[in-house]
């Protein structure tokens, strides 16, 4: 009765994310935190800051003016906040399961070695999803007014999901490195504090120097720029986006080695 | 069956270090097929570390392992799908119910649907785990929660059982289960290597038992090999006053005496028959003991004997205490 069929890693990997999503129904609270938080921050810029900020920007393309020119200003910042609190959820995951002694049981088992961090990986980034897509609904419903066709709403979702990937590989890898729940829960953030150093916010023309030059080469600033192109831009991306999609990939790869290597020697915790 | 037996653990020079702490010493472990070992000593000896090494959780340092006949080295994959292990720390989901987790090892083994079903439902019904289910282990008590970790680890039918620890911070009544379940795979031709700080466990299971101490095998044989080289049991007596405690020690004379405190401990094998030898000695010798114990062999007088120094951390003492 022993299976002897060598590890399978899209079976394993369906198996982990199955076994991730349960974990999710089970434990909502986390997400409902994780989403929860960007939805705040909207309404917060919206409707406190929204009127004067929006007087403040530049001009906008639909010719709206105040806080409705402002809401549409600042919705790509905030989907990005939303990926990164998200990805706070990973780290977490990550950090309990390898506080548990399950994952150690998986280590002993003839599994695709990559099916457990793979489970976890895909599981976030419907869990991003989940959360872009009550965001972009609490934003409509606030007064954002995309102007992106067809194609301009899937580059939307391609872009996202690229920086989805990429956080969530940094975060798994920032999980794995945790020695504790409560450390993964802190270091990734950072991720949330960057949208506000970049141009999600405000255009980065009005910083003083310094906060200028580090939100204009930060990747936060043309995942976003991209985005904005995408759903409320009329021009194509261009440079920018061949920028931001090389960050996604740098960022994504380098999660994904770092991770790998950290699960491979990340074993059990010394018990003495 | 051939006459040769292969060995389903084979280690040779295993040596391990977690930076300047030596923690195996250059060991090397034989356990032939369907046979039960037990790897015996106090905490910090290296029993766990030998057996994340030989489950392919820690690469060790030096040495060479084969697993059912698989070098782990140069095929870790064919060893764990001859392995199950269940460690000292439970190794359940905890988000997960009791039959979810069971069905998880299954689509991991890669199973069919309705074999993976029938499994669960055998192991839920074979360790009285059905009414807990629906439930998640985190409502589970600890004798509970131990029996959904071993479930699990049978899942696949492995032909070598690693159980570290399996006992450790159980009640009686489920080490006693615990122990049935053992026996159970034994006879049914399962190898078992389990790791323990009692000698008595040990002695219940094991074919052939190694004593591990500082990370080398100080002595390795069967039960009845290692007491050969243990002194007897004894029941102590402690008296309250010093004529009493003379009278007892002239009445007992093969007893050795610690006048300091008024103890004599009494050569007896921990039977009910020597220990009425004793309270019918005291009775005709008309002396009153304050307090009487009764000692038998145990893992601290294994390591006194094997080592010349007492264990570590003494902790396991088996005493029962008559008053």
């Amino acid at each position: 009765m022993t299976a002897l069929a060598p590890a399978l890693p899209l079976r394993d990997s369906r198996t982990m994310l199955r076994r991730n999503v349960r974990r999710m129904l089970r434990y909502p609270s986390l997400t409902v935190l994780l989403v929860g938080m960007p939805v705040v921050f909207l309404l917060l810029f919206v409707y406190v800051f929204g009127g004067t900020l929006g007087s403040g920007l530049p001009g906008s393309a639909a010719g709206l003016t105040g806080r409705a020119a402002y809401a549409n200003y600042v919705v790509p910042g905030i989907l990005l906040m939303t990926v990164a609190g998200a990805v706070q959820g990973t780290a977490i995951s990550i950090a309990m399961d390898m506080t548990e002694g399950i994952v150690a049981r998986f280590r002993t088992m003839s599994i695709s070695r990559t099916a457990v961090l793979t489970g976890h990986v895909i599981g976030s980034l419907l869990q991003v999803f989940v959360g872009l897509a009550v965001v972009t609904a609490v934003a409509l419903a606030v007064g954002f007014r995309p102007t992106a066709g067809v194609l301009g709403w899937l580059g939307a979702i391609g872009i996202l999901a690229l920086a989805g990937l990429a956080m969530i590989w940094l975060a798994v890898a920032l999980g794995l490195k945790a020695k504790s729940v409560e450390t993964a829960s802190n270091t990734p953030m950072f991720l949330i504090l960057l949208p506000f150093l970049s141009s999600g916010f405000v255009p980065t023309d009005s910083m003083p120097t310094v906060l200028r030059w580090f939100a204009e080469y930060q990747p936060f600033t043309p995942v976003i720029e991209t985005l904005r192109t995408f759903l409320t831009g009329t021009a194509p991306a261009g440079a920018t986006g061949w920028l931001a999609l090389g960050w996604c990939v740098v960022i994504a790869g380098a999660g994904f080695a770092w991770s790998r290597r950290l699960y491979e020697r990340a074993s059990i915790r010394h018990h003495g | 069956m051939s006459a040769t037996r292969p060995e389903a653990v084979l280690a040779t020079g295993l040596r391990k270090s977690f930076g300047t702490e030596v923690v195996l010493d250059g060991i090397d472990l034989a356990v032939p097929a369907g046979s039960v070992f037990a790897l015996l000593g106090p905490n910090g000896a290296g029993k766990t570390t030998t057996v994340h090494i030989l489950t392919t959780l820690l690469a060790a340092d030096g040495g060479t392992v084969r697993i059912a006949g698989h070098d782990l080295a140069t095929d870790p994959d064919a060893a764990r799908r001859a392995i199950g292990v269940t460690g000292q720390f439970s190794a359940v989901d905890n988000l997960l119910t009791g039959e979810e987790n069971l069905r998880l090892m299954a689509d991991l083994l890669h199973l069919d649907r309705a074999d993976g079903r029938r499994r669960t439902a055998a192991l839920l019904e074979q360790f009285d785990l059905v009414d807990a289910a629906a439930k998640a282990p985190s409502a589970y008590s600890g004798g509970m929660r131990r029996k959904l970790d071993l479930a699990m680890t049978l899942m696949g039918d492995p032909a070598v059982i690693f159980l570290d620890e399996p006992t450790t911070g159980l009640d009686p009544r489920t080490r006693r289960m615990m122990w049935d379940v053992v026996r159970d795979l034994a006879a049914g031709g399962v190898t078992i290597f389990l790791t323990t700080q009692y000698l008595d466990e040990a002695d219940e299971l094991a074919d052939r038992i190694a004593v591990l101490d500082r990370g080398r095998i100080v002595a390795e044989g069967t039960s009845a090999e290692l007491k050969r080289m243990i002194p007897g049991g004894h029941i102590e007596v402690r008296f309250t006053g010093r004529a009493a405690f003379d009278t007892a020690a002239r009445t007992f004379s093969r007893a050795r005496r610690d006048d300091d405190t008024l103890t004599l401990q009494i050569p007896a094998d921990g039977g009910v028959r020597s220990l009425r030898a004793v309270l019918d000695g005291l009775d005709a010798a008309h002396v009153e003991a304050d307090e009487l114990t009764v000692h038998r062999p145990d893992l601290d007088d294994v390591f006194l004997s094997l080592t010349g120094r007492p264990r570590p951390a003494a902790e396991a003492q088996q005493k029962e205490l008559v008053r």
